[in-house]
């Protein structure tokens, strides 16, 4: 469970604290956002319905056979927390791949390392990603694999991972852990309360033509 | 932290305000959008009923999805025709430019921006597209989006940031025949890493840089992102006014651009600017780079060996293992000679003007390898175009290329340009991701445009200084 909305379009944002649930491991450095989800599968207008198609091609062979992966695995099917190694979410900028994991169930990843867009876009539906080194995202990672029901905890404030017995440090950008702690992750909202500044600044550019400068706040 | 770098500069003008987050509201001066990534950002703004706050500070064009081939409406492939709509109607009723197939002007969002001036020095610009990171070569700072920013880029004029750190990178020296920008690219992500440049961004500089023309520079900013960095950029200079006086925006119109020239020119980076790293890299010693695995940080020089696993660190290791079973290379060998079954000239990193006539010389006169499907995608109509004015599209069609329509074609195979099987494609776009080019267990050498044209004739990876007309940029 998450203290956050469900990561839909709409609504102002909540807290999210922390995320508690059962793990599921995916091994492997430079995963990037074509095998998250292939582009195929981005030819549609809405995110809705994105879910069944995280990790498709890792998990389907060509004949739609089921491939061995943490994503097929009855045991992870319940599964909250994703587990990752470096470099995680790079490539495309698509916030289709944030959509499918979140929408196939995931509301956290622990990593080793993000890419900054993938990570961003996380942000942007209220997904923590917070990072660790090497050893201890790996021993995470070997947990969940022997107790694929076992309750990990996120505190995304304190900044600690906690799991079986143990607690351990990870790190949430700064950035990051204020905008989900105080619920401030809806940046539109945000910035929409500094409609008169944007103008000013944008009248101050001197490439920007006095006619492209909307009048008056629509709002 | 960097100082009076362009990229402080830049990022000064453009900040309106610090967020309660802690990041900073950066104004954005040309936002660019196209068919896959802003249809949701449109939904979101919807039910928010919000509108289009800096409509005409917004640019669409369609790239990804459109056909190559027979582009006549409704499009074969429904899911097309439904974007493509989608697009049509948004921004019909936002009072958004844009460049319908109809207009002629219509290109992958990185080719057009620059061709019809609408990226310049000193401006942010932002797309949903991690390849943004091109308009940098302009001296802008470019960077990619997800969709919930586009949705608050078009709710608000400006995005929600944080301030990177700036590393400069100097290549020196001259680039040899018949090694190009890709090559320093290339080899820029191979020594730095495929995330070397997170939370960077990089200021490319040096003679090898300076001497580049536009569209070489724009091939080194346009694969900052797999790097990790989430831009790049050059310094505006005489190379880049003059490109700026051939555009829509400036020809003819010899005032404004006087008018903005003190801007361009207060933004450069000061002589005496601090950076948070510099990297140098001696363009001299470098020859064509092509990738061996499925990362674009997976490449070597074309006479090198393929690296071996056991000589790299245990999280390389493991990467570089998997893609060399997926590639099916040898370490030890080099890549000349890999056999290719398919060739892809095209992509927002190399489908410019000066690309193809890189590689029309390369083909001239010859053929394509009888087993070789080739074929070549501009990156705009008006690419297009020009090619066709000056014979290059008949150098092309002569060999045995397939000479299509302008779009993203089989970079990333959401049209009908795609990989089949375990094919093996000599491509010169920007990503050999297991799966980018549609087929999953489809294979991608990464290479610059005068190599993929040497692979089409020779039917293998061909160093491309073996053949008599190699060109030096």
């Amino acid at each position: 469970m998450t203290g956050a909305s469900d990561g839909s379009n709409g609504g102002p944002a909540e807290t999210v604290e922390f995320v508690s649930g059962t793990g599921i491991p995916v091994r492997g450095n430079d995963i990037d956002t074509d095998q998250i989800i292939p582009a195929r599968f981005m030819k549609v207008v809405t995110f809705d319905g994105l879910g069944e198609f995280a990790f498709f091609d890792q998990r389907f062979t060509d004949d739609d056979e089921e491939r061995e992966h943490p994503f097929n695995d009855e045991r992870f099917q319940e599964a909250n927390v994703l587990a990752v190694n470096a470099n995680f979410g790079c490539g495309s900028s698509r916030e289709h791949a944030p959509q499918a994991l979140t929408r196939w169930g995931i509301d956290a990843v622990v990593g080793e390392s993000f890419a900054e867009i993938f990570a961003g876009n996380c942000l942007a539906l209220g997904i923590p990603t917070v990072t660790a080194d090497h050893g201890t995202i790996v021993e995470l990672q070997d947990w969940i694999d022997e107790h694929p029901d076992g309750e990990i905890e996120i505190d995304v404030e304190g900044e600690t991972v906690s799991y079986g017995d143990r607690t351990v440090e990870v790190a949430v950008d700064d950035a990051q852990r204020k905008a989900l702690v105080e619920g401030v992750w809806d940046t539109t909202a945000l910035m929409r309360a500094n409609t008169e500044a944007v103008r000013e600044t944008a009248r101050s550019l001197p490439y920007v033509p006095a006619d492209h400068i909307p009048a008056r706040a629509d709002d | 932290m960097s100082e009076g770098t362009l990229y402080d500069k830049v990022w000064d003008r453009h900040a309106v305000t610090t967020l309660p987050t802690g990041q900073t509201q950066l104004f954005v001066g040309l936002h660019l959008i196209h068919e896959v990534t802003s249809p949701q950002a449109f939904g979101m703004l919807e039910e928010r009923d919000m509108e289009v706050a800096y409509p005409r500070r917004t640019h669409a064009t369609v790239d990804h999805i459109v056909p190559t081939a027979d582009q006549s409406r409704p499009y074969r492939d429904d899911a097309a025709e439904v974007m493509m709509a989608e697009l049509e109607e948004n921004v019909r009723e936002s009072g958004i430019t844009f460049d319908h197939p109809e207009t002629g002007n219509q290109g992958i969002v990185h080719v057009i921006g620059p061709e019809q001036g609408l990226t310049q020095p000193g401006m942010t610009i932002v797309c949903g597209d991690s390849h943004t990171s091109t308009h940098g070569a302009f001296g802008s700072l470019a960077f990619g989006i997800g969709t919930s920013q586009i949705r608050d880029v078009l709710a608000t004029g400006c995005v929600a940031m944080e301030k990177k750190q700036v590393r400069k990178i100097e290549v020196t020296g001259e680039l040899g025949e018949g090694v190009e920008a890709k090559d320093v690219i290339l080899e820029i992500i191979r020594r730095l890493g495929t995330e070397g440049g997170v939370g960077y961004v990089y200021e490319y500089a040096g003679s090898a840089i300076d001497s580049l023309g536009m569209e070489g520079r724009m091939s080194i900013c346009n694969m900052s992102i797999e790097g990790g960095a989430r831009a790049g950029y050059v310094n505006p200079d005489e190379t880049t006014y003059e490109w700026l006086r051939e555009t829509d925006a400036f020809r003819e119109k010899e005032e404004r651009f006087e008018e903005l020239l003190p801007y361009w020119e207060s933004v450069k980076s000061d002589p005496d600017a601090e950076y948070d790293d510099v990297v140098r890299i001696d363009g001299g010693s470098l020859e064509p780079v092509v990738t061996w695995g499925t990362t674009p940080g997976q490449g070597v020089g074309i006479t090198q060996p393929i690296p071996a696993p056991e000589e790299m660190t245990e999280e390389k290791a493991e990467v570089a293992r998997r893609a060399q079973e997926h590639m099916r290379v040898t370490p030890g060998e080099t890549m000349e000679g890999y056999e290719v079954d398919v060739v892809f000239l095209g992509s927002c990193t190399n489908a410019r003007l000066p690309d193809l006539r890189r590689a029309a010389r390369i083909v001239e006169g010859r053929e394509v390898h009888p087993e070789v499907r080739a074929m070549v995608v501009p990156g705009s109509q008006r690419v297009q175009r020009a090619a066709e004015e000056e014979g290059l599209a008949d150098v092309f069609r002569e060999a045995g290329f397939d000479w299509r329509n302008a779009g993203c074609s089989m970079c990333l195979g959401m049209n009908e340009d795609q990989l089949e099987g375990d094919e093996a494609c000599a491509s010169s776009s920007n990503r050999n991701f297991v799966g980018r080019q549609g087929s999953k267990d489809g294979r991608t050498i990464l290479m610059n445009p005068q190599m993929v044209a040497a692979a089409a004739i020779e039917g293998r990876v061909t160093d491309v200084r073996t053949l008599p007309e190699v060109a030096r940029v």
